[in-house]
């Protein structure tokens, strides 16, 4: 190569690495105000509908009846033990919901995940079916499969099996049953795409190096669907947390958790600055949750999450 | 670690696989020698995947029989068939780090821990990860990964190791490396080694027999040597290595081209049409005054010369249009002779590079 010497004098003149820094400085600054340009009207959104309105609520919730500055909204906590009771429900429900829409979910996953494609796509649809119904609707029917007189207590007193009507609806169990209805999809969705993306090789080689089916599954496959597993849980965990159509309908009034709390409170007493601190508390305790859920699977994630 | 007195041989016999109404393979009969390192090599769809994941126990066969050392395996589940095999895309387990994937094997086999602790030891020696045994799966390059993969099949000391294009996902340099690797680890392991690949450079260059596949059947087992001097089928004699193919016919006992008598060193096949098979390397440039007796003389005119470095390849079309492929070294006394574009050429193939095959 034998560049001309007018122009390795030129180069070498602007003292070799300073050639062009500032325009390529410039260049760079104004890329970055165009990137964050676009970016404005998305973080406006988010500031309108996500910060405002959660900082409006965390101001209500420090003012009292009277309007005066105060504590009060969050004393009343500690104070009233029908507080800790629907604390108490509300957790209560969501560790048994998602408890059984693992136990039911999971083998349903792995079933779907497993058929050939045309047939989980079939079957995949009547997962997602129940979501073009409102929950107000599946909730009723619900209603009517589990009340004393509905479809099941008939229909086990006719078969003889039982003389008295079961109590399905209107209490705890109703709620829970609803529930898990409404919420299974939430955890069978995720965990199904997850279950997909393991590798069959990777189940092969393992019974090609000596494992069964049932230590392949083991050790396998089960820890491989564990991330999707886990997004399923807490969507259906968190949920559960918030949720009111359901068992407002189902739980027949005895079984009161945070949302109806919150109804309550707002509607029956118009009592806001209450209202917002159960709004905040339960905000604060799901974020806390999954913080804690995050931090778990972070010791343990030297596997599985990162290598997706 | 020694496997070599324990290799067995496989034997497999009538093996018909059909996918739906699609015949994969068809009455496949094989016989893999006890320690022998055996390639299946053939295109894509010629069956030789499949045929491995039959020898695996992934796939089930719909006739046919496969024996291990006189044992009938063909309806033994995989996990009972004591085979390893290296996968593809390696099918490492991502949950678990390089020492537990190779320690998985011996961990099915309830082998203790010290001993586990001292067999993956001495594996990841023999693949030259020392040291590595506590790096999680993503953290290895894909020639580590292939070397894990490796050392997970053999740990457990198996009496065959089945291996589906190992070395596909490695670049060139990489690959050339690791086939004289496997080959030397093959060596000193001896275990039966039936191996799949598409690339007929990497079987000629790692196997002791080659059964080159087409359409579900065995077209051809040798050894590499044999395959390539002496092809028995057009496929085979254009699946491996360049070749250049002229319509001859026999009769009379002597092979013709047009009017010109042809010599082979192989006896001359039954009356009828033939194909020539011309390698680039066997053919020679003929100076005008060199003797020709015993050498077949095609007169070609050139159509192009591309020079590439260490060697080049002079393109020449017969009198019939057909084309023939010279290639050489660039050694001086050949440059000396080299023809331009558009010159008539006389190309020299001796007898004993003659090669026929049956026209199809």
């Amino acid at each position: 190569m034998s560049a001309q010497p007018a122009l390795m004098e030129e180069i070498g003149s602007a003292a070799g690495r300073e050639l062009n820094t500032q325009g390529l400085h410039a260049d760079a600054r104004r890329e970055s105000l165009r990137l964050l340009a676009l970016l404005s009207p998305s973080l406006l959104l988010v500031f309108a509908i996500i910060i405002v309105p959660i900082g409006w609520l965390f101001w209500l919730s420090l003012f009292d009846e009277a309007g005066g500055f105060s504590a009060a909204n969050y004393a009343r906590f500690f104070e009233q033990a029908s507080y800790i009771k629907t604390f108490i429900t509300t957790f209560k429900v969501a560790f048994i919901v998602t408890g059984a829409c693992v136990l039911l979910g999971y083998p349903l996953a792995y079933m779907l995940s497993q058929l050939p494609r045309r047939a989980a796509s079939i079957c995949l649809i009547f997962v997602i079916l129940p979501f073009w119904t409102s929950v107000l609707v599946r909730t009723y029917a619900w209603l009517v499969i589990l009340q004393r007189k509905g479809l099941i207590n008939s229909w086990l007193i006719d078969l003889g099996i039982i003389s008295q009507p079961l109590s399905l609806a209107n209490n705890f169990s109703g709620v829970v049953i609803g529930m898990t209805h409404i919420l299974l999809p939430f955890l069978v969705l995720p965990l199904y795409a997850s279950m997909k993306t393991i590798d069959t090789d990777c189940l092969r080689a393992g019974m090609n190096l000596g494992a069964g089916p049932t230590a392949t599954f083991r050790q396998i496959f089960f820890p491989l669907s564990l991330p999707g597993l886990a997004s399923g849980v807490v969507i259906v965990f968190v949920l559960c947390l918030g949720f009111f159509v359901t068992p407002a309908l189902m739980g027949g009034g005895k079984v009161i958790m945070w949302a109806m709390r919150m109804e309550q409170t707002t509607s029956l007493y118009s009592n806001w600055g209450a209202g917002a601190a159960l709004g905040v508390v339960l905000l604060v305790v799901t974020l806390a949750l999954l913080g804690l859920f995050q931090w778990l699977l972070g010791a343990r994630a030297t596997g599985v999450w990162s290598s997706r | 670690m020694s496997i070599a007195p324990s290799a067995l041989p496989i034997g497999m016999r009538g093996i018909e696989k059909r996918f739906g109404s699609v015949p994969v393979l068809r009455d496949l009969n094989l016989d893999v020698e006890a320690g022998e390192f055996l390639t299946l090599l053939g295109p894509s769809g010629s069956g030789k995947t499949t045929l491995l994941m039959i020898l695996a126990g992934f796939v089930r066969a719909n006739a046919g029989s496969i024996r291990v050392g006189g044992d009938e395996i063909i309806t033994t589940p995989p996990h009972k068939r004591n085979i390893g095999m290296v996968f593809q895309n390696y099918a490492l387990f991502p949950h678990m780090n390089v020492f537990h994937n190779i320690a998985f094997p011996l961990k099915q086999r309830g082998v203790a821990a010290a001993e586990t602790a001292e067999r993956v030891e001495k594996a990841l020696d023999l693949v030259k990860l020392q040291g590595l045994g506590e790096r999680r799966v993503d953290q290895l390059s894909g020639g580590q990964r292939q070397r894990v993969a490796l050392a997970r099949a053999i740990v457990f000391e198996p009496r065959i190791v089945l291996m589906d294009e190992p070395l596909s996902a490695l670049d060139k340099g990489l690959r050339e490396h690791m086939q004289i690797e496997l080959r030397a680890l093959h060596r000193r392991l001896g275990m039966t080694t039936v191996y799949v690949t598409h690339d007929q450079r990497e079987a000629i260059t790692m196997s002791d027999r080659i059964a080159v596949m087409n359409a579900g059947r065995i077209e051809q087992l040798d050894k590499p040597e044999t395959l390539y001097a002496r092809p028995q089928t057009r496929f085979v004699a254009g699946f491996i290595g360049e070749s250049n193919f002229i319509p001859v016919e026999c009769r009379n006992g002597s092979v013709w081209y047009e009017d010109r008598r042809i010599h082979t060193a192989a006896p001359v096949p039954a009356a009828g049409q033939h194909l020539m098979v011309v390698r680039p390397e066997k053919l020679r440039l003929l100076a005008d005054a060199e003797p020709t007796s015993g050498v077949n003389v095609l007169e070609a005119k050139v159509s192009d010369i591309i020079y590439q470095g260490d060697s080049f390849v002079c393109y020449a079309a017969l009198r019939d249009g057909r084309q023939l492929t010279l290639r050489d070294y660039c050694r001086s006394d050949v440059l000396a002779k080299m023809p331009a574009p558009g010159q008539p050429v006389s190309f020299g193939l001796d007898a004993q590079d003659t090669i026929l095959v049956a026209a199809d």
